[in-house]
């Protein structure tokens, strides 16, 4: 490379940049005043920006910026915010009881939405969009075949504190009995009193060993007639809705090993006006007591 | 324009590029040296337990950080979908950290307690059963592929020497702990003692041995769980 005199080409009218290879000259074509500009406006904008917000990390710390801005304490003005613009309506929920609530057409509006909200994010992943259920012991909370209690207090206190779930003490507690894998009862007996269950919301034919080991065994919980008892979580046999499946194989699978459903408890997570807000909402969608 | 100066003088040209990646490099360098002010102050964040150190090296290897990130922003919304932002302190001792940025599902930084260890394990082997529209893929091999762990007293040695604060106590019970942890019926004293709010139980339904599906659940189980946020104090770290 040789470094020539600067000229003006002939052709383009625009300055060489002086160098030369084998001949060939290269033209100076100077940016684009646009882009200059432009480039100029974001090294000046870097420059206010790092004035005015944190920016340069310093051996004791970081510049703060003359605005003194934090994300954190952002955020948080704008949770106060929110805060307080639902405030009226949040204290509202919090001071009246759940069965005022449901009586009050413009607080019932506001809790069955936001409480809808609330089952959207924390509850449909079990229970279902719409709270139809799953398979699998994640029980439809649209039907009055309550396990616990379909009374407003009822799902309230399964909300609040969950489903044995041992990280909360008040958590409802039951446990069905492996009568099958504990040896309570040989796999005949099993197999008969699993007949029986099913002959209980008429889907097949009874009989009379399974029907004796039932009133031996199972009465206690699931009552007398099999109708389930809402004090021990035990829940209805006689109504064809199954948590677990309702062929002789799952019922089955259930006297020999249950299951034991477990839900989270949600005081920890929620608040108090959100739990009564998804309270209200699974309350009103058609299986309140 | 001067760049005849630079073109012809490798001194200068040498002394120009030395101060301009210097540059860069303290940019990138500095903020380590005051990692310990951008660390907050709280109670609470220990070590992984060794189990939940292995289901956590488990969904670094299966990928789960490509659809999750791990970090709460401070955005209102999120704070109303995910719980209070996500601190530095909560990832301290994470190597590498699991921030991401990419969400095709939700954020997992505080997902510990959501939801039931039988729920995850049906979650994590088939997506659909639970969650019909999800979009997440199964992971039903974890559940049938026992986990291997002889070699968990390793990790947390190496984890030692870019210092997690692994005593050597931590290290010797390393096995001991983690079965202890994924069995749920002998003693957890001792687990707990070291790992405190450690999840113990056997997360899978197969108490007779230990699966990769135990570890991920008993990693997914505290995540997000060990601050106390009803006793922090946001001010002094505001940022
Ligand atoms: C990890 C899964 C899970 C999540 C999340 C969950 N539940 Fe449950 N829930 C269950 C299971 C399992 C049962 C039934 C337990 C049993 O066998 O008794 C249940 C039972 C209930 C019951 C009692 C039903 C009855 O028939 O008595 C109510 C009410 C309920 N859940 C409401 C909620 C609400 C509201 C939320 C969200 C705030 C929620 N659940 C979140 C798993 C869950
Ligand atoms: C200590 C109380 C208790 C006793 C005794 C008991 N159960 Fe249960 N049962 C429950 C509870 C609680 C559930 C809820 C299930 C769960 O989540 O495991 C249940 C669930 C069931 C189910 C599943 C229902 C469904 O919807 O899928 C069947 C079937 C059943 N029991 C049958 C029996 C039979 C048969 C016996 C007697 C051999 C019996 N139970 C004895 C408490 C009891
Ligand atoms: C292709 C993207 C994708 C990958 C990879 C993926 N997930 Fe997911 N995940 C999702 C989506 C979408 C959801 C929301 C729907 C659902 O609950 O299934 C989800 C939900 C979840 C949830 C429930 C979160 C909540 O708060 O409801 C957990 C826990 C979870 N994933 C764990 C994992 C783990 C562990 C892995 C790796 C083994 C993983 N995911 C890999 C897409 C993904």
């Amino acid at each position: 490379m040789m470094a020539q005199e600067k000229e003006v080409d002939a052709l383009t009218g625009t300055e060489t940049t002086g160098h030369e290879w084998d001949g060939i000259r290269e033209l100076n074509t100077p940016l684009p005043k646009w882009w200059l500009w432009v480039f100029y406006v974001t090294i000046v904008f870097a420059v206010v920006y790092t004035i005015l917000y944190p920016a340069w990390p310093w051996f004791n710390g970081y510049t703060h910026g003359i605005l003194g801005y934090s994300s954190r304490a952002a955020v948080r003005d704008r949770i106060d915010e929110m805060a307080a613009s639902r405030a009226h309506w949040v204290e509202q929920i919090e001071t009246t009881p759940m069965s005022e609530i449901v009586n009050d057409p413009d607080l019932l509006q506001i809790a069955t939405v936001g409480g809808r909200a609330v089952f959207a994010n924390n509850c449909a992943p079990c229970h279902g969009t719409g709270a139809t259920g799953r398979p699998g012991g994640y029980p439809a909370l649209v039907d009055d075949d309550w396990i616990w209690g379909g009374t407003l207090d009822a799902i309230h206190t399964t909300v609040m504190h969950g489903i044995r779930n041992g990280a909360d003490p008040e958590a409802r507690m039951s446990e069905m009995p492996a009568f099958g894998a504990d040896g309570i009862l040989t796999p005949q007996q099993v197999s008969a009193v699993a007949e029986h269950v099913l002959a209980l919301s008429g889907a097949g034919p009874d009989n009379e060993e399974g029907a004796q080991i039932f009133a031996e065994n199972c009465v206690a919980c699931h009552g007398e007639l099999g109708r389930g008892n809402n004090e021990l979580g035990a829940p209805n046999l006689t109504d064809q809705i199954w948590l677990y499946g309702g062929t002789k194989a799952d019922i089955v699978h259930q006297v020999t090993k249950p299951r034991q459903g477990v839900m989270p408890a949600w005081n920890t997570r929620l608040s108090d006006a959100e739990i009564k807000q998804v309270t209200v909402y699974v309350h009103s969608l058609g299986g309140g007591q | 324009m001067k760049h005849e100066l630079f073109e012809r003088n490798v001194i200068i040209l040498s002394v120009a590029v030395l101060i301009t990646v210097a540059i860069g490099g303290l940019v990138q360098l500095v903020p380590l040296f005051t990692m310990e002010q951008t660390i907050e102050q709280v109670e609470g964040v220990r070590p992984y337990s060794p189990l939940e150190l292995a289901g956590r090296n488990i969904y670094v290897r299966e990928g789960c950080y490509l659809c999750h990130s791990q970090m709460i922003r401070t955005f209102r919304d999120e704070d109303e979908r995910y719980g209070h932002y996500s601190l530095a302190a909560e990832s301290m001792y994470d190597h590498p950290f699991q921030w991401g940025s990419k969400r095709t599902g939700p954020d997992l930084a505080r997902v510990g307690g959501k939801y039931s260890n039988d729920w995850h394990a049906l979650h994590l082997q088939d997506p659909r059963a639970v969650v019909p529209e999800s979009v997440m893929p199964p992971y039903a091999h974890l559940a049938t592929t026992e986990l291997k762990f002889g070699d968990v007293a390793q990790h947390m040695q190496t984890l030692r020497t870019v210092g997690v604060p692994y005593t050597d106590a931590d290290i010797a019970e390393a096995k001991s702990d983690l079965k202890a942890q994924a069995v749920g019926d002998g003693d957890t004293a001792a687990l707990l003692e070291r790992y405190p709010k450690a999840v113990v139980g056997d997360f899978d339904g197969d108490p007779s041995r230990v699966t990769e599906m135990d570890a991920v659940i008993a990693y997914l189980q505290m995540l997000g769980t060990l601050v106390d946020f009803s006793q922090y104090k946001a001010e002094p770290s505001f940022r």
